[in-house]
């Protein structure tokens, strides 16, 4: 989309100068006109050029000042609280009870947790095992179509998901399993469904990325097609799923609506995956209307342990790959 | 010259033809490899003679599209036909490429995938199965001491002979090779070539070259094709000195190709 506008752009500005030339050879002197103009012209090229890479470098530097700051920010109300309170009673401390001045975040941090694994325990093998099925199993076509509808999913509001979720599962759970529904595993389910996407598109573009070499040498030993996809393929892509699933973590453990609308939200260790449950990012966006003082910074604290968690995460997705190239792996 | 005994037909092709789609690659191909015995598949690019060795392990199946007529028969038994067993058939007949591809794993999991593909799981013998394919694909000597170093940080002339190495593991009775030489440097292709003279003692070689000296120096068959046709079949000694067929002599002599 870019490039045909610069273009328009560059057209525009051509005509221009010619136009600019041909007034000024009627107005006066031609050769000398013509040669101020042109010299001109050159001028504000670079002068405009210079522009844009000013404006260019501005916007970069916004976006990275953007970061910059709500990372100063979010760190500087959250550390003096978890000071105050101490950091290992701060995370593991079970009782949150900002009334009383109490600050632990201990059943929502296993809260997130729980919720996240639930969603990952079976998102994960279903995303890869469909992402298999689109790599190397089905016929190109019906693969695409495949893929078109896994870009749709990815591209559904979270509070849709959510609304769904407690439409459809939150009953559904009620009904089979008994409680009210609101739940780890309701949580788990909409959060899985949610996470799918990520798993997939990663996963599969990793095991295309499989050298067609290895698959025609491992079959040329006599080697079964899903022996090749169990033996070669997949171990040839591990770097790729592992990134796969530890981005699909993070996007689990950052999400926060669909998992507000239908995990109930109390704040408890749940004793078994029927009960209700707390997250961290529920924790935020349910308190941060009226929390003020001590109770807002706590929750700001809340976010910076969340954003600590996705930044380990991300670290390990970069040595999982740096690790694999270093193995002479994709 | 009259040294060469004639061996027992090892894989015989018969009126082989190869179409993809409306392509036809190969024509009535009709070809007797012997047992024991290095046969080279010369002529130019896009000749047919990759065509042909993939047809002979039924590789050709996996580009769709393909479809091959006629019949080869290894150990008299066809290939082409509907209870064929096509691992079992790899198994028999292995593989080398042009380039020489080693799994993203240790070299001793290299060798050690096929034994273990097919059903290998007792360590003394993969252990065993590992020392001699690597022993006989003159590779033992180097690796030794980093059986389970990555296979990738070997270099491209080590890690042709580890794909050898791989494919002996399976024990297979004939060696089909694809231009194995031409991503090699003149060290690496030389002691290639020793090693194929020494495999021949155990296995039916059928190597694929663009190398008419290396043709010459490694098989004691060579194929002439050309343009899907195979144009000449002869004991290399004769087919070089003395070639029957005109077409033959203007590639051999370099007068195109």
């Amino acid at each position: 989309m870019g490039a045909p506008a610069g273009d328009r752009w560059l057209h525009k500005r051509q005509v221009n100068e010619v136009r600019n030339i041909s007034i000024s050879t009627t107005s006066n002197n031609i050769d000398f006109a013509g040669s101020t103009s042109k010299a001109d012209s050159t001028a504000r090229k670079v002068t405009r050029e210079a522009v844009i890479e000013k404006l260019l470098m501005i916007s970069a530097g916004i976006s990275i000042l953007s970061i910059i700051l709500i990372t100063v920010f979010i760190f500087a109300r959250g550390i003096p609280l978890v000071t105050q309170v101490g950091l290992s009673n701060f995370l593991f401390n079970l009782t949150w009870n900002p009334a009383n001045k109490i600050y632990g975040i201990g059943a929502m941090f296993i809260g997130s947790l729980g919720v996240t694994l639930v969603a990952l325990s079976w998102a994960v093998p279903l995303g890869l095992a469909a992402a298999l099925f689109i790599a190397e199993i089905a016929p190109s076509a019906v693969g695409s179509l495949l893929s078109r509808f896994v870009e749709l999913l990815a591209g559904i509001p979270s509070v849709v998901y959510g609304f769904f979720g407690l439409i459809v599962v939150v009953p559904f759970i009620r009904e089979t399993f008994g409680g009210n529904g609101l739940s780890v595993l309701a949580g788990g389910i909409i959060l899985g469904i949610m996470v799918i996407p990520t798993i997939i598109n990663i996963s599969r573009d990793s095991i295309m990325a499989v050298p067609m070499d290895y698959k025609v040498n491992s079959l040329a030993l006599g080697a079964t097609h899903y022996q090749t996809i169990f033996h070669v393929i997949m171990p040839a892509a591990r770097s790729g799923i592992i990134t796969a699933i530890v981005l699909g973590m993070g996007r689990a453990i950052g999400e926060t609506m669909a998992v507000v609308m239908v995990t109930g939200n109390a704040v408890i260790v749940p004793g078994s995956i029927l009960e209700p449950v707390r997250t961290m990012t529920s924790n935020i966006v349910l308190e941060m209307g009226y929390a003020s003082g001590d109770h807002q910074a706590a929750l700001f604290a809340t976010g910076m342990v969340l954003f600590v968690f996705i930044v380990i995460l991300n670290l390990l997705v970069n040595m999982v790959i740096k690790g694999a190239k270093k193995d002479g792996l994709s | 010259m009259t040294s060469l005994n004639k061996n027992k037909v090892k894989i015989k092709s018969q009126d082989v033809e190869v179409f993809y789609n409306k392509f036809q690659a190969l024509y009535e191909i009709n070809m007797d490899v012997e047992e024991n015995r290095v046969t080279a598949l010369i002529g130019p690019s896009g000749c047919g003679k990759s065509t042909f060795l993939r047809t002979l392990n039924r590789l050709n199946e996996l580009i769709p599209g393909t479809e091959v007529k006629g019949q080869v028969f290894l150990d008299g038994q066809p290939i082409y036909s509907r209870d064929v067993d096509v691992v079992a058939l790899r198994k028999k007949v292995g593989m080398v490429f042009q380039k020489p591809s080693v799994f993203p794993m240790s070299i001793y999991d290299n060798v050690a995938y096929g034994p273990r593909i097919h059903g290998i799981k007792n360590k003394y013998d993969l252990d065993s199965i590992v020392h001699n394919s690597l022993q006989a694909a003159n590779l033992w000597d180097e690796v030794s001491d980093r059986l389970h170093s990555p296979a990738a940080r070997l270099s491209g002339g080590q890690q042709q002979r580890l794909v050898i190495a791989r494919v002996l593991a399976v024990n297979p009775e004939v060696i089909l090779m694809d231009e194995p030489a031409s991503a090699l440097d003149p060290i690496s292709t030389s002691r290639l070539e020793a090693l194929i003279a020494e495999l021949k003692e155990s296995y039916t070689i059928v190597i694929v070259t663009h190398n008419m000296q290396q043709a010459a120096r490694v098989s004691d068959y060579t194929g002439f094709f050309l343009n899907g046709y195979l144009v000449e079949f002869n004991r290399t000694d004769e087919l070089f000195v003395n070639p029957r067929d005109k077409r033959t002599e203007d590639y051999i002599t370099g007068r195109f190709g």
